[in-house]
């Protein structure tokens, strides 16, 4: 490294001359063109595993970290898919399961809010993807600090231990909703009061700990570690949305663990920051004077930019993917990177249109409104480009592309659900009802488990150096996407009837009278869904071992992931020479060009006379 | 770790060179330390952490039932037979923002390679931090005989002793994590670690002064952080 970053600067100022001065004369040589500044960094010192326990356990490795966030993930992700089983089972067919109690139907319901937001989707997204891409995206050997993101890692184990414990204690797990609202969060009669609570809290208080340290290592992966020639607009988008994510967590994870902390103590100590004076069974507690409403704030002050913690590094994935499989550049990447940060950055001035019923000033509402509907634009501008990229492309319709079509249709689904209920006069009514949970599921949960599966079909041949089954994985995406359309597009009429969210079972109303068929069919589409995934399950096993091979660079993409010189790439990733980078990694069907993907490290003098020449 | 060659970098000031740096490659802060890079973004994080905590004690103390207590006299202290407004919260100040100026020196000896000095100094600064705690120790225990508890306060409002406990017990863990660590690393100073760029415990990375520097921004802003709840909860 050292000896070219010598060689290299000995003939800087020449070189940058001839190019400024625009004469562009036939004189200039390869190595003119071709020129990237020297490295600033020396090359990464790693540590070496040698034992078992150094290598696939204790591990410093991002992509072992990866793969071990992404395992752990899904693990938690699959009990929060049976909750969801069990709760189905209640509520299309009452009584069905007979040990189910309205205590328990409760506690299901908010460990599987919590498990889905957070210990499934955030930690698969930013901890499973976000270690495994970023380092190979940008061109580093490993993260910046290796032994930090291990910890992080075991942070994470250690809070699902936590939070899965919560089961096992007495009472139970925390039956307040996974918003945790107070003040019946801590009261008796709502199931897991005391203990569950407190595990909850616990819990949280350490995923927000691991995270932050696997956060900063993402950040500066992203600021500080990129390789020779590797711009920020150079970047994949899925970096972007993975640091655009990370950072919103960075910011949004302090207020729910301050929240955590100040419930765990009006919870243990008996302080009254959340708590209001109460009546109790006839009794005075002996709380007095705190504010409910403002855990709402911390929570949402979180809340919401969780949602795009969430979303963001879907947008990103999803931008490769459908770019990469219909061998098109991906229309406006500069309108995506912006769109990306804007996102970001609005997150953080929409919380309150969680709350527009809480009580608080009507006038929030007003402007918490707004704001809401100005993420519109920025989101509405990503699913034209995806359009327009998709447009007249040499679309491959494979698993994969199918998964990002599934997500661009549910994600607009879920979007334009949310634009009613961001008005806040048409929210008042719905608020509650099914036709939220209609809402949220599509937009932040379907549309990103899509994305999800398409990157899983997308880069496992990497991560195992095997193709999936793709019979198989044409079932799976059918069966989950019209399956998934079953559950949730009924659910969206319940909410017009007005059936209530969260409600153990509707008795004799007049709701259950209308609904009780609805039910029945969103639960059995709901039992179906949730079976088809074990395809993936069964599909990964099956082709570890028997799959078609994949060799290096299946899929002609461009982007630095696919160019490292073994696959599955090793420890440090590159071998002994880091890439170098010459252009952003969308340049597919390029005019005059040899191939119809020209990768991110092929230098310009390779490409004469197309038009990506001076690229 | 690796260094960055801040030699032959051409870097140009203002807007111009930041825009610059953030279009160019490889990295977007010229010539900063990765580590260093990493504690200010932290620090980031962290002020949002005290700026929640902040923000929930003025909603928590403006829609109290009871008056809140006057800091003047709950803060005071009985010396030679007179009532001293404030006096040991000045003196734990005072100790602080001392202790930040040896960690600033310690930087400067560690970077001019003075392994003395700068050991010495990170030892003084671990030595304040300890004076603070201790005085916060304390402080804490007069309250407590005086029957001020997180759940309640003879002196008018019980979300006083709440937010004043878990407020200021929060900065002081960040103090004490502070000032074991001012201890390792004045142990790995003196034994040579960053002359010898040997490598760490844990991380097995190389030892290297800025890692003086990196802790030293924890300090600064562990003090910051101070004067903010100096400020709101002795002088409000």
């Amino acid at each position: 490294m050292s000896d070219e970053y010598e060689n290299k600067t000995g003939y800087q100022a020449q070189s940058s001359e001839t190019i400024s001065s625009g004469s562009g004369g036939g004189s200039r040589t390869a190595s003119d063109i071709d020129y990237v500044r020297p490295a600033e960094v020396t090359d990464q010192d790693l540590y070496h595993g040698h034992s078992f326990i150094t290598k696939w356990v204790f591990c410093q490795d991002a992509k072992v970290i990866g793969v071990q966030y992404f395992l752990l993930a899904t693990f938690t992700g699959v009990i929060g898919l049976i909750l969801s089983w069990l709760m189905r089972l209640q509520l299309g067919f009452p009584g069905a399961a007979g040990f189910m109690t309205a205590e328990h139907y409760y506690q299901f319901v908010t460990m599987h809010g919590m498990i889905m937001v957070v210990y499934f989707l955030t930690a698969l997204f930013l901890g499973g993807f976000g270690n495994y891409l970023i380092p190979l995206m940008v061109g580093a050997r490993d993260m910046v600090f290796p032994y930090l993101n291990m910890v992080s890692f075991w942070s994470f184990f250690v809070a699902v231990g936590v939070l899965l414990a919560s089961f096992f204690v007495p009472g139970g797990p925390t039956g307040a909703g996974w918003t945790l609202y107070p003040p019946q969060t801590i009261l008796e009669g709502t199931p897991g009061s005391g203990w569950g609570i407190l595990l909850m809290c616990i819990s949280l208080i350490l995923f927000v700990a691991g995270f932050t340290m696997g956060g900063l290592n993402y950040l500066i992966t992203v600021l500080q570690a990129r390789t020779r020639g590797m711009t920020l607009m150079r970047m994949p988008l899925t970096v972007w949305g993975i640091f655009t994510a990370t950072v919103l967590a960075m910011l949004a994870f302090p207020a729910l663990l301050v929240g955590a902390l100040m419930m765990t103590l009006d919870n243990v100590l008996g302080t009254s920051f959340f708590m209001p004076t109460i009546i109790q069974a006839g009794e005075i507690l002996e709380y007095s004077g705190g504010s409910p409403i403002l855990f709402q704030h911390l929570f949402w002050f979180f809340g919401h930019p969780e949602v795009y913690i969430v979303a963001l590094p879907a947008f990103g994935i999803v931008s490769d993917l459908i770019s990469v499989h219909s061998r098109k550049n991906i229309f406006g990447y500069r309108m995506m990177v912006w769109a990306i940060v804007g996102i970001g950055g609005l997150s953080f001035f929409v919380w309150a249109h969680h709350m527009y019923v809480s009580g608080m000033n009507p006038w929030f509402g007003f402007f918490f409104a707004t704001t809401t509907l100005i993420i519109a634009i920025p989101t509405a501008m990503k699913v034209y480009n995806w359009i327009i990229t998709l447009w007249r492309g040499n679309i491959r319709l494979n698993v994969v592309m199918l998964w990002c079509l599934g997500f661009i249709v549910t994600f607009v689904n879920g979007g334009i659900t949310g634009i009613f209920l961001g008005n806040v006069s048409v929210d008042v009514p719905l608020s509650d009802t099914y036709f939220v949970v209609a809402h949220f599921h599509m937009v932040m949960g379907i549309a990103p488990l899509m994305v999800i599966m398409g990157a899983v079909y997308h880069w496992f041949p990497l991560v195992a150096g095997r193709f999936l089954n793709e019979t198989l994985g044409k079932w799976h995406f059918w069966l989950t996407f019209l399956g998934a359309y079953s559950i949730y597009f009924p659910m969206h009429y319940l909410g017009f009837i007005g059936v209530p969210r969260r409600y153990f079972e509707m008795y004799d109303s007049p709701y259950m009278t209308s609904a009780v068929g609805m039910n029945e069919f969103i639960s059995m589409a709901a039992f179906i869904v949730g079976a088809a995934q074990f395809i993936l399950i069964f599909n990964i096993i099956k082709t570890l071992k028997t799959g078609k091979p994949a060799g290096s660079n299946p899929w002609k993409a461009n982007s630095l992931e696919w160019l490292t010189p073994s696959v599955p790439p090793e420890h440090g990733n590159w071998g002994d020479k880091l890439p170098v980078v010459h252009r952003w990694p969308y340049d597919f069907n390029v005019p005059g060009a040899k191939e119809d993907f020209i990768t991110q490290t092929t230098p310009p003098s390779d490409v004469v006379g197309t038009e990506v020449e001076k690229t | 770790m690796s260094d960055p060659k801040i030699d032959g970098l051409e870097l140009k000031p203002g807007f111009k060179g930041m825009a610059d740096d953030t279009g160019s490659d490889q990295t977007m802060f010229k010539g900063v330390h990765w580590g260093k890079a990493m504690m200010w973004i932290f620090l980031l994080s962290d002020t949002f952490i005290f700026s929640c905590f902040l923000i929930s004690y003025m909603k928590g103390r403006g829609s109290t039932l009871v008056d809140w207590p006057n800091a003047s006299e709950v803060f005071g202290l009985h010396v030679f037979g007179v009532e001293v407004p404030l006096l040991l919260i000045a003196i734990m100040t005072f100790v602080l923002i001392t202790s930040s100026g040896t960690m600033a020196l310690a930087v400067k000896y560690g970077y001019e390679k003075n392994r003395k000095m700068c050991g010495w100094l990170i030892l003084a600064t671990a030595v304040g931090g300890l004076i603070f705690v201790g005085m916060q120790a304390f402080e804490w225990s007069k309250l407590i005989s005086e029957g001020v508890r997180p759940w309640e306060n003879p002196f008018g409002a019980p979300q006083f002793g709440s937010f004043f406990f878990m407020i200021t017990g929060f900065h002081g863990t960040h103090v004490s994590i502070g000032v074991i660590f001012l201890f390792i690393y004045a142990y790995k100073t003196f034994a040579g670690h960053y002359d010898d760029r040997k490598r760490g415990w844990f991380t097995s990375m190389k030892g290297d002064y800025v890692e003086i520097e990196i802790l030293g921004l924890y300090w600064h802003f562990v003090d910051l952080v101070w004067v903010f709840i100096f400020a709101f909860f002795y002088l409000w």
